[in-house]
């Protein structure tokens, strides 16, 4: 990356991978349970999440000088939920039946650990252009098992991608489901989500056993 | 030079090569290894766990083999073709044609969770690169026994693998698993594939495939006959205690069970006192339900009436119950330790069991929830009662000093 120096692409690359905020730092897994059975929810709030933490971060990292630390999570909680609120209004306003299905799990991005981790470890004390890229990031790490678990959950346990069948179709046997295939049901409970996750955070750590902690 | 020999010199020859754990596994399989330790002091004891494995093995065999003869016999008979037999030695019972087609759907199931399971393990063994563990061989044999004999073998392919790999494996091999892998993979079908492992249809081989044709057949078990309120359709309580009911493989004989029971209790192999516990639990807390439809707070609207009112001594003899207290409550891994701990824990499985088995019509068989969920707090359980007992010593010191 030319646009940015060694240490800056660092703050990007880091999260995806050595450090990520899911798989190392085991934050925001309740999102990751609650809304990774489809996914096109995955995405959502993947975008959602790199939305709230760029701009929350730039909007903290501004402001640091001036918060008295004393109440500084108050003001971390009222910028969160104000981009929050942002998201789910454009949400309802141009894709309704994402934001039904979504339901109360935008709303509960203001409790994502992650964002109020980066907030107080990061942004209260850096500039704003490596918060930004340090928010980029996380999001972007987060993001990036979200879609994984949510690839994996659809197409074993609905036999689709974004909805489509890609599999076949269950009722009418065709494709797979002509030679016995079925749906794994199991793959859509939320119990399965923490077990694929953990089957990230096994390969990830049997391939670099730096990361692995006594 | 005999062959035990021969095998050893390939086995010192090859000592650094990766694959020896395979070849270790399959020699000491039948051979005693020729080395010793030398030197300190060693226990020696006869049972090692190649041979604790075996000995439950020999007491689920009657299982299995009653298995065979009943998935045969429930097949011709919900076709009509055969009599209902009476009695353990019914003359329609132990009749070759019902071994056969018994065998030939049974087999299968058990070669799968073998090969798939020992395979599974054999790859761990190799890139771990320690010996193969023997833990599979109890757990290949309990998988056959409590599916329905129906389920395809793919899907058991699947579960295994889950169960071995999940269940056990990623908490680091035999011994250090805190879920029973037998009964990892049963609720991994349980959940994965609902429509094959509960309802009317998949406890009788063919039902599925002819489910919806004039030639349909039901397969229902007693638990889901009870649940629905419906007649038992002549069902006596001697056919449930001999087993000649539709059922996973493997837990309908109870009788047999109690045969298999009895001699891992001769063999000090199973604990006593879990599967004690357990049946007392289970029998309290059916006591409990009956006291509650004799005091009137139940009526027979009710849709938990059906299993409430069975008087308390049958819910051990119409679900797996037993068989999940001889020889899953029991597994020595993931059970209790100490002794006072033990009894908690079984009281606790019965307890659950029946309470999922009457509350929750959509998991019409509990006990294989109630024992992972004790699974789970087995070492809670240990832990406290440690304590409980350093705190009395302790306590004693102090009278003793003062």
């Amino acid at each position: 990356m030319g646009l940015l120096s060694k240490k800056d692409s660092k703050l990007i690359l880091d999260p995806l991978a050595d450090n990520n905020p899911i798989t190392i730092q085991v934050l925001g897994i309740c999102s990751a349970l609650a809304i990774t059975a489809q996914l096109k929810p995955s995405i959502v709030m993947a975008i959602s999440v790199l939305f709230v933490m760029g701009v929350g971060n730039v909007v903290i990292s501004l402001m640091r000088n001036i918060i008295p630390s004393k109440i500084r999570i108050i003001v971390q909680l009222i910028v969160v939920a104000t981009l929050v609120i942002i998201v789910d209004q454009v949400l309802k306003a141009f894709s309704y039946a994402l934001s039904k299905e979504l339901s109360v799990f935008i709303g509960l991005i203001i409790t994502n650990c992650i964002i109020m981790g980066r907030f107080e470890a990061f942004a209260l004390g850096n500039g704003v252009w490596r918060s930004f890229l340090d928010g980029i990031g996380n999001a972007l790490g987060y993001g990036v098992i979200l879609i994984i678990v949510g690839f994996f959950r659809e197409l074993l346990g609905s036999g689709t991608l974004f909805g489509l069948k890609v599999l076949g179709d269950p009722v009418e046997k065709t494709g797979l489901y002509a030679i016995g295939y079925e749906n794994n049901g199991f793959m859509v409970l939320p119990p399965m989500a923490l077990i694929v996750v953990g089957l990230i955070i096994w390969v990830q750590r049997s391939r670099n056993k730096a990361l692995i902690e006594d | 030079m005999g062959l035990k020999q021969n095998l050893h010199n390939f086995k010192v020859k090859n000592q650094d090569k990766k694959w020896i754990p395979a070849f270790n596994a399959l020699f000491t399989f039948l051979y005693t290894p020729n080395e010793t330790t030398h030197g300190g002091t060693h226990i020696k004891a006869a049972d090692d766990l190649k041979r604790t494995m075996n000995t439950v093995i020999i007491a689920l065999i009657p299982c299995l083999i009653f298995g065979m003869f009943n998935a045969g016999y429930q097949h011709y008979l919900a076709l009509g073709e055969i009599e209902a037999s009476h009695g353990f030695l019914g003359s329609t019972f132990w009749t070759w044609d019902n071994l056969i087609l018994g065998a030939w759907t049974v087999l299968p199931l058990v070669i799968v969770s073998y090969g798939v399971g020992l395979g599974v393990e054999f790859i761990f063994a190799i890139i771990k690169g320690h010996e193969v563990e023997e833990g599979y061989l109890v757990t290949g044999m309990l998988v056959p026994l409590i599916v329905p004999v129906d389920i395809p073998l793919w899907m058991l392919a699947v579960a295994v693998v889950f169960g071995v790999v999940i269940g056990k494996e990623v908490f680091g091999g035999t011994g250090m698993n805190i879920l029973n892998p037998a009964l990892t993979i049963r609720a991994f079908l349980f959940f994965a594939y609902p429509t094959w492992m509960s309802g009317d249809k998949v406890w009788v081989h063919g039902a599925v495939e002819r489910a919806g044709t004039p030639d349909a057949i039901s397969g229902e078990t007693l638990l889901g006959a009870y649940a629905q309120n419906t007649d038992l359709a002549g069902i006596g309580y001697w056919d449930m205690f001999w087993g000649l009911i539709p059922g996973s493989v493997g837990e309908t004989s109870k009788f047999l069970i109690i045969i298999g029971a009895l001699f891992l209790i001769f063999t000090k192999i199973g604990s006593w006192r879990i599967m004690l516990s357990t049946i007392i639990g289970a029998l309290v807390m059916g006591l409990i339900f009956n006291g509650v439809v004799d005091a009137g707070w139940i009526g027979e609207t009710s849709k938990f009436y059906g299993l409430m009112s069975v008087p308390f001594w049958q819910h051990l003899i119409i679900g797996s119950i037993l068989f999940g207290a001889v020889y899953m409550a029991t597994d020595p891994v993931t059970a209790s330790q100490t002794n006072k701990g033990k009894w908690i824990y079984g009281f606790l499985i019965g307890f659950i069991s029946i309470m999922i088995r009457v509350f929750n019509p959509a998991y019409p068989e509990g006990v294989f929830l109630a024992i992972l969920l004790m699974n789970v707090f087995a070492p809670t359980i240990d832990h406290y009662v440690v304590q409980s007992n350093v705190k009395r010593r302790l306590k004693r010191l102090k009278v003793k000093a003062a």
